[in-house]
């Protein structure tokens, strides 16, 4: 029996029954829009979080400064104190595969210019770091390497430092004073936004590493490195040769513990997207569900079409249909029903995915591979919840499906 | 002439819990083509049994059935499906069309389940001949709630003669239909066998059955009667008779 006549008959059947139809789908509906909306909000949240891994820098290797410990006291994270300019400058000579390296020294300090005063973090960072975070100046430059040699006084300045400290006014080429010693304004950043842990990229002041360490915060030893690699396939192999180096340099002994921490950007990329991955399976699986509530429904409706036609069955069976036809009939027919709540399902869940964009300013992302996945998933659910009541139907016997009241 | 339909000691033994019912021991039968049959019998004697099993429903559980020439008392339900398919056509008391759906789809039905299938428009174009020798293309686009008993009948007959089949089987043709209505069926019936369909029908009713050719009577499984009809009824005078006894109640009146 041709496909298209046995079409012809399901959707015919079902157009009978229009109300029980709509119900019966409406499960599926549910189901599957539930599920496309439902991801696409976790996916939109891991887009999110993604972006802001990006805004770290490409091919971004960290190196922190470890701890230590002493007679059963452990010092926290950077309490070791034995990381150096010079294992920065021996980072970017010996390890092959790095292209950038930026000391880095850490701060928080009070800050004043225009008779206004704010408290921010100050960066004591080399004149690469700007490329490696792939983050470019809004207006004015980049301090040099003259600069860092030189412990210049200058100073390079976040969107938010500039809507706190200079609201009337272009800040490069103005002072700013860090405990009471005046840095020159050269550039300001392009606003980068909140980063992965939430806190506001933009709320910091750039200065020379050398500037930092002698003339602010009058400390030896630097916070953390960050090194940029030539490409994503070099990570590992960065990571491996500043982890020897740095052990070479410090003399730890193979039974003693790395002083320091290195993070690729993609350990720190899986870190943060777990939680959100977790959210999307977790939400998925809630709206799968009822995706299945929604194929019992089907199996009901079409348990209960089988039994209201068992005569037309018989006729069928008495005019020449084989089981098969029967099967094909019936399996058909559950299909449409779920295929049919699937496509309105998926114009369902698009369209209250983008809702929820509008109203609560969720980022969603619906993606083509999760479309087309719902589609198939409540195509199979049709296939699945309808194999057994149509076998029942081609398993009937014609004489008494004929006789059947 | 070889028989269409030959019938060689068949028995039918049905098991309901312990108990063994012989609903057919043992009948020898021979129809030949051009032959208009009519089996009776009382509700119990096997007719229905015997019209089971003829019609490939069902098999015998002793003995052979030649159909058309073909041994068919051992062949599995989709063989079945497909000789019903080809070789036979069924009219049933209730009609059995299917609601909702035309006429003419009705009729096109078992060319759905044809092995070599048929275009889209030569099934549409057998159907409508179908329709017409019964006299009812005009109504091919009606529904079955919009056509009387008897136009549902024949749209029913049509069904069973569009895959032009070796025998039109009818089980109680006409047990859901008036008096004058039955006789219309019957008509058309006649007509058909005059055009050389072999018809065997199944009926308890005597009046019926005289319109028949011949007739088997079965009793407690077996044949007991096997003649050829010496009066015969025939529509046309039947229908005539009946005009006038009405038109003569109408008078009275």
């Amino acid at each position: 029996m041709r496909i298209a006549a046995t079409l012809r008959m399901a959707l015919r059947a079902l157009r009978r029954n229009k109300m029980r139809s709509m119900l019966t789908a409406l499960g599926i509906i549910i189901g599957v829009g539930a599920v496309i909306a439902m991801v696409g909000i976790g996916n939109g949240a891991k887009s999110q979080v993604e972006a802001q891994i990006a805004s770290l820098g490409q091919n971004v290797v960290l190196v922190f400064a470890g701890n230590w410990s002493s007679g059963g006291v452990r010092s926290g994270w950077g309490g070791a104190g034995t990381m150096t300019v010079d294992d920065a400058l021996a980072i970017s000579r010996e390890v092959p595969g790095v292209i950038n390296v930026s000391p880095e020294v850490r701060d928080r300090q009070q800050i004043q210019a225009n008779g206004l005063n704010w408290n921010t973090q100050i960066l004591g960072e080399g004149p690469d770091y700007l490329d490696i975070r792939e983050w470019p100046l809004q207006d004015g430059a980049m301090f040099t390497d003259q600069d860092v040699r030189g412990t210049t006084k200058v100073c390079i300045v976040g969107k938010t430092i500039v809507t706190q400290l200079f609201p009337n006014e272009g800040p490069v080429g103005k002072s700013l004073r860090i405990r009471d010693i005046p840095f020159k304004v050269l550039g300001v950043l392009s606003p980068k936004g909140l980063s992965v842990m939430g806190s506001d990229q933009d709320d910091v002041v750039i200065i020379p590493y050398t500037s930092e360490m002698k003339r602010v915060s009058k400390r030896t030893n630097l916070s953390s490195i960050s090194v940029q690699s030539s490409s994503p396939e070099f990570s590992d192999i960065v990571q491996r040769g500043i982890s020897d180096l740095l052990r070479q340099r410090h003399r730890l002994g193979a039974n003693r513990d790395d002083d320091f921490t290195i993070r690729g950007q993609q350990e720190i990329a899986d870190a943060a997207t777990a939680t959100t991955r977790i959210m999307t399976v977790l939400l998925g699986a809630i709206a799968s569900v009822s995706l299945i509530v929604g194929g019992i429904g089907i199996m009901n409706i079409m348990l209960v079409s089988v039994t209201e036609r068992t005569r037309e069955i018989g006729i069928r069976m008495a005019v020449g249909a084989h089981g098969r036809d029967i099967l094909l009939q019936f399996l058909i027919e559950a299909i449409t029903l779920s295929s049919l709540g699937g496509v309105i399902g998926i114009v369902l869940g698009v369209g209250s995915a983008k809702l929820l964009s509008a109203i609560a300013g969720w980022p969603t992302l619906v993606s083509v591979t999760s479309v087309v996945l719902a589609f198939l998933f409540s195509a199979a659910v049709g296939v699945f919840f309808g194999f057994y009541p149509a076998r029942k139907a081609s398993n009937l016997d014609p004489i008494d499906a004929l006789r059947y009241e | 002439m070889t028989a269409v339909i030959k019938l060689e000691n068949v028995h039918k033994t049905y098991h309901t819990g312990d108990v063994e019912v012989l609903a057919v021991r043992g009948v020898t039968l021979e129809i030949a083509p051009g032959e208009f049959v009519a089996i009776m019998g009382a509700s119990g004697s096997g007719k229905s049994t015997m019209m089971n099993i003829i019609g490939c429903l069902d098999r015998p559980t002793e003995g052979a059935y030649f159909l058309d020439g073909v041994d068919v008392s051992h062949l599995d339900r989709d063989e079945l499906a497909a000789i019903r398919n080809k070789k036979l056509g069924f009219v049933f008391q209730g009609f059995n069309l299917l609601s909702r759906t035309s006429a003419l789809e009705n009729v096109e039905l078992p060319m759905l389940y044809t092995h070599d299938r048929l275009s889209s428009a030569v099934q549409r174009e057998h159907a409508i001949h179908a329709l017409q020798i019964v006299g009812l293309a005009d109504r091919a686009d009606h529904y079955p709630n919009q056509l009387s008993g008897g136009q549902q009948q024949r749209v029913a007959i049509a069904r069973g003669l569009v895959n032009h089949p070796a025998v039109l089987l009818a089980d109680e043709p006409t047990g859901n239909l008036d008096t004058h209505t039955s006789v219309e069926v019957m008509g058309v019936f006649q007509k058909l066998n005059e055009a050389g369909i072999t018809i065997v029908m199944v009926t308890h009713e005597l009046d019926i059955a005289a319109f028949t050719k011949r007739n088997v009577i079965m009793r407690d499984g077996l044949v007991v009667n096997d003649t050829l009809v010496e009066r015969r009824s025939f529509a046309e005078e039947a229908l005539r008779r009946l005009d006038q006894a009405h038109q003569a109640v109408k008078l009275s009146a």
